[in-house]
C-alpha cells in the first residue's frame, strides 16, 4: 500500500490561538503586533478584520484610522511553536507519525490508519471537524505525497482536498510555483517569466530547469510528483514496541480500562513471545477526550512477557487513572525490552535469584508499597565500613571481587556511630569498660586496635582505631576511637556494630 | 510394646505432625543444616523446614547473636546457590558480616518497610514464593492470626519463615512451629590465649510442636554449628616434632 500524508494549513493560526487563550476577546476586533524600525506592525488579524481592509504587515496606526477601538495584543514569536507543538500532540490519537510544518501547518503520516474510520474522507473530515470545534479554521488535504498534501492544502481550491494515489502530478498542474515551497528569488524568476502555474514548466528539459533556477526546484518538483522521498520529523518518535487500542466509545469504567489492558497485554505479549524477548518497563498511556494524557508505569526485575503477571501489576495503579468525560485511545508502550534467557527451571529445584516466581514476587512488592525498598548489595572495594558494599543495579548482576573474610566484621552495623564514654588505661590499649546508654559494660575480652583510614580521595576526615570488645556477659561489640591520642582534647569513642 | 504397636504409634505421631502442618522434610536438604544436638529435640531428629519459627531477642546484642544463628541455619538451607529475602524496618545489617557464616551476602534480598502493616503483607507474599531458600522477617508484634496466615503460607509453598521477634510486647499462643531465644555468652578461645574467640551462643529452644524443648551452648565454627564441650571447636595447632 503507498503512503498516505495529510497536511493541515491553520490559515489564521495565531489569531485564533490567541483567541483561544484569551476568551475575553471574543467578539472584540484585534491585532497581534510587534514592533518594527520603530512602529508596531500587525503580524496576525482577528477574525472579521480583514474585511474591513486590515491585513498583515501594516501599521497599527494605518488599522486604527480603519477600526477605531481595535485592541492590540503583543506577538509572541514562540507561540506558533508552541501550539503547532501541543495540536500535532493532540493528533497522535490519528496516526503515531506527525510532525510540525512551521510555520503554519501540520503533517500527518495517515498510512494505513484512514479504514479505522471507514473511509479516508471520513477520517480527514473528523480532525477538520474536531480542530474546528477547538476554534482553528483549517485548510487540509490528503496525498500520496508530503509535496501535493502540503501544496493542495495552502493552494487547493476545496477546504478539503483529497487526492487518489497517483494522480498528484495532474492536480498540482494549476497551482502556482509558490506551492513547491520553493525560495523567494525563484518564484519572482519563475513569475518573470511568465511562469505562472506548475503546469508551465514540469515538463520542460530537466537539465535547463537546473541551470535557470537551482536544484531545488528540481527536488521540489520530484518530490510533489513522488519521485523522490521526503522524510518527516514525527514529534514523538515511534516505540518499537508498542500497541494502541482506539475505542468506539469512550471508556469511563474501571473495567472498561481493564479490558483494554487485558487485550493491549495480550497482544504485546504474544509479539514478545516470537521475538523471544520480555518487557522491564511498561507505561499505558490513556488520552482523554478533552486532550488530556493519563498515564501510569510498572517495572520488573527480570525481563517478563507472561500477560497475566503484567495485568497483576498494573491492577495496582489502575486507581490512579481518571477517566473523567471517558478515554478515547490507549496505548501501551514497552521503553524496556530485553532479551530473555531461556530458562530451564523445570530441571532444578535449588531456588536462585533469577527464578521467575521470585522476580514477580518483588515486582508485585515495588508496585504495591514503591520503588526503593528492595535492595541487594555487591562488596565494594572499599575498606570503610559503611562504603564496603554497594547496591547491586540488578537481580542478575554478580560482583565482581569476593566478599572480605579476612577480619571479623559485625552483622549488624549502626548507621550512624553512636557515642560512647569509654575508660581506657593507656593509649592504644582496648577500654576497660565503656557506657552506652547510660549502661555500663565491662570489657572481658578484647581484640585490636584495627586502623581503617578515611579514604582522603573521598573524603576529609580522622582514622577509626576498632577494637572487638566482648562484655561481662558475652555480647560482643564493634567500637571505634575516632582520630589519634593528643593531649590537649578528649578523644571520642563510638559504638558501631554488633557481633553474632 | 511389641513391634507393631510401636510402629502404629510412630504412623500415629507422624499423622499428627501432618495435621498441624509440618511436612516430612527432605532428607538431601536437612543434613545441611547442622544444628549438632539440637536436632535431637526436632521431631524427625531434622530441622523443620517449610515452616515459620519464632526468634525473640531483648537487647541488641541478642538481636545481633539471634541474627547470625539465623544466618548460620541458613546457609544450610541455600546451599550455595539459593536465595533467602530478609524483610526489616530498620537499615542495620551489614551485608558483609553475613561472609562469615558461609553466606554470599550478595544472594540475600533486603525489604525495608516502614510500618508493620506492610512487613506483614510482605512477609506472608513472600513466604507464597515456592522459590525461595528462606525468609526472614523482622516483626516484632506477631499475633496469633497472623502467625496462623503465614503458617498457612508455608504449607503450600514449603518455604521455611523466621520471625524475629525484638523486644515483643506480649507473648501470646501462635501458631509457629517453634519458639527460639538466642543469647550470646563468652566466646570461646582455648587455653589462655587473649582476644575474641568463635561466636558462641547460649540457645534455648522454649516450645517445639512435636518434640522436646531445651538448651544447648553452641559455637558457630568451620561453618557448623558445634556444642561447646566438643572439641573440635579447640583451634589445631601444628604439631612439630622434637629432635
Amino acid at each position: 500500500m503507498g503512503s498516505r500524508f495529510i497536511a493541515i494549513w491553520f490559515p489564521n493560526l495565531v489569531s485564533e490561538g490567541m483567541l483561544r487563550r484569551h476568551c475575553h476577546l471574543k467578539g472584540i476586533p484585534f491585532v497581534v503586533a510587534a514592533p518594527d524600525h520603530g512602529r508596531m506592525r500587525i503580524t496576525a488579524v482577528g477574525p472579521g478584520l480583514q474585511k474591513q481592509g486590515v491585513h498583515t504587515g501594516m501599521a497599527v496606526a494605518d488599522a486604527r484610522a480603519l477600526v477605531a477601538n481595535i485592541e492590540v495584543l503583543d506577538d509572541d514569536p514562540q507561540l506558533p511553536i508552541r501550539l503547532l507543538h501541543r495540536l500535532g500532540l493532540w493528533c497522535i490519537r490519528y496516526t503515531p507519525t506527525v510532525a510540525t510544518d512551521l510555520p503554519d501547518g501540520l503533517l500527518l503520516d495517515a498510512s494505513g490508519c484512514a479504514h479505522l474510520w471507514g473511509t479516508e474522507i471520513k477520517y480527514v473530515e473528523t480532525i477538520r471537524d474536531r480542530l474546528q470545534a477547538f476554534g482553528f479554521t483549517t485548510r487540509m488535504a490528503m496525498a500520496g505525497t508530503v509535496g501535493a498534501a502540503s501544496a493542495l492544502s495552502r493552494y487547493g481550491k476545496q477546504q478539503v482536498t483529497i487526492v487518489p494515489p497517483g494522480e498528484e502530478r495532474s492536480v498540482i498542474l494549476s497551482l502556482p510555483p509558490a506551492a513547491l515551497r520553493v525560495e523567494e528569488t525563484v518564484r519572482e524568476r519563475l513569475q518573470k517569466l511568465g511562469l505562472y502555474t506548475i503546469g508551465h514548466f514540469i515538463d520542460m528539459n530537466r537539465s535547463v530547469l537546473r541551470r535557470r533556477f537551482g536544484v531545488e526546484l528540481l527536488n521540489r518538483m520530484d518530490q510533489a510528483i513522488g519521485w523522490k522521498e521526503e522524510p518527516i520529523m514525527p514529534l514523538q518518535p515511534v516505540e518499537p514496541y508498542e500497541e494502541r487500542l482506539p475505542c468506539l466509545e469512550p471508556v469511563v469504567n474501571r473495567t472498561g480500562i481493564e479490558i483494554a489492558l487485558k487485550q493491549l497485554l495480550d497482544n504485546f505479549c504474544k509479539r514478545l513471545m516470537s521475538e523471544g524477548k520480555g518487557l522491564r518497563k511498561a507505561v499505558l498511556k490513556a488520552w482523554r477526550i478533552d486532550g488530556e494524557l493519563q498515564q501510569i508505569e510498572i517495572g520488573t526485575h527480570l525481563p517478563s512477557r507472561d500477560a497475566m503477571h503484567l495485568f497483576k501489576l498494573f491492577e495496582l495503579k489502575i486507581e490512579q487513572v481518571e477517566p473523567a468525560l471517558g478515554i478515547e485511545v490507549f496505548i501501551l508502550e514497552a521503553p524496556g525490552v530485553e532479551k530473555i534467557r531461556s530458562s530451564q527451571e523445570a530441571l532444578w529445584h535449588h531456588s536462585s535469584l533469577a527464578d521467575n516466581r521470585l522476580s514477580e514476587f518483588l515486582d508485585q512488592l515495588t508496585g504495591k508499597l514503591g520503588q526503593g525498598i528492595v535492595h541487594r548489595y555487591l562488596p565494594d572495594e572499599h575498606y570503610w565500613p559503611e562504603r564496603s558494599f554497594k547496591e547491586a543495579t540488578g537481580l542478575t548482576e554478580q560482583p565482581l571481587g569476593e566478599w572480605q573474610q579476612d577480619r571479623p566484621r559485625p552483622v549488624r552495623l549502626l548507621k550512624i556511630p553512636e557515642p560512647i564514654e569509654v575508660a581506657a588505661p593507656i593509649p592504644d590499649y582496648p577500654p576497660m569498660h565503656f557506657r552506652y546508654k547510660g549502661k555500663l559494660h565491662t570489657i572481658k575480652k578484647a581484640d585490636g586496635p584495627e586502623r581503617i583510614e578515611a579514604e582522603w580521595w573521598i573524603s576529609e576526615g580522622e582514622h577509626r582505631d576498632y577494637y572487638i570488645v566482648e562484655d561481662e556477659i558475652g555480647a560482643r561489640y564493634w567500637i571505634f576511637r575516632l582520630g589519634h591520642y593528643t593531649g590537649d582534647k578528649p578523644h571520642q569513642w563510638f559504638l558501631h556494630g554488633y557481633f553474632a | 510394646m511389641d513391634a507393631v504397636q510401636k510402629d502404629m504409634m510412630e504412623r500415629l505421631r507422624q499423622d499428627i505432625l501432618r495435621m498441624q502442618g509440618q511436612r516430612p522434610v527432605t532428607a538431601q536438604l536437612n543434613e545441611k543444616v547442622k544444628l549438632g544436638p539440637v536436632l535431637e529435640a526436632f521431631p524427625h531428629k531434622e530441622f523443620p523446614t517449610g515452616a515459620v519459627h519464632e526468634w525473640l531477642s531483648v537487647t541488641p546484642a541478642d538481636a545481633a547473636a539471634t541474627t547470625g544463628f539465623i544466618a548460620g541455619i541458613l546457609n544450610g538451607l541455600m546451599q550455595g546457590s539459593g536465595a533467602c529475602v530478609w524483610i526489616s524496618r530498620q537499615d542495620q545489617l551489614f551485608p558483609p558480616g553475613f561472609a562469615a557464616f558461609g553466606l554470599e551476602p550478595h544472594r540475600i534480598l533486603f525489604i525495608r518497610l516502614k510500618r508493620d502493616k506492610d512487613i506483614c503483607w510482605a512477609t506472608e507474599a513472600a513466604l507464597q514464593v515456592a522459590g525461595v531458600a528462606g525468609v526472614v522477617s523482622e516483626l516484632s508484634d506477631l499475633d496469633f492470626i497472623v502467625s496462623r496466615r503465614l503458617q498457612l503460607a508455608v504449607e503450600k509453598s514449603g518455604v521455611t519463615g523466621f520471625i524475629l521477634r525484638q523486644k515483643p510486647r506480649n507473648l501470646t499462643a501462635t501458631a509457629c512451629v517453634s519458639r527460639w531465644q538466642i543469647k550470646p555468652i563468652a566466646s570461646y578461645y582455648p587455653g589462655s590465649l587473649p582476644g575474641v574467640g568463635v561466636p558462641c551462643w547460649q540457645v534455648d529452644l522454649l516450645k517445639i510442636k512435636g518434640g522436646k524443648p531445651g538448651s544447648w551452648q553452641l559455637a558457630w565454627k568451620d561453618h557448623a554449628f558445634r556444642p561447646l564441650t566438643d572439641t573440635s571447636i579447640a583451634i589445631t595447632t601444628p604439631l612439630r616434632k622434637i629432635s
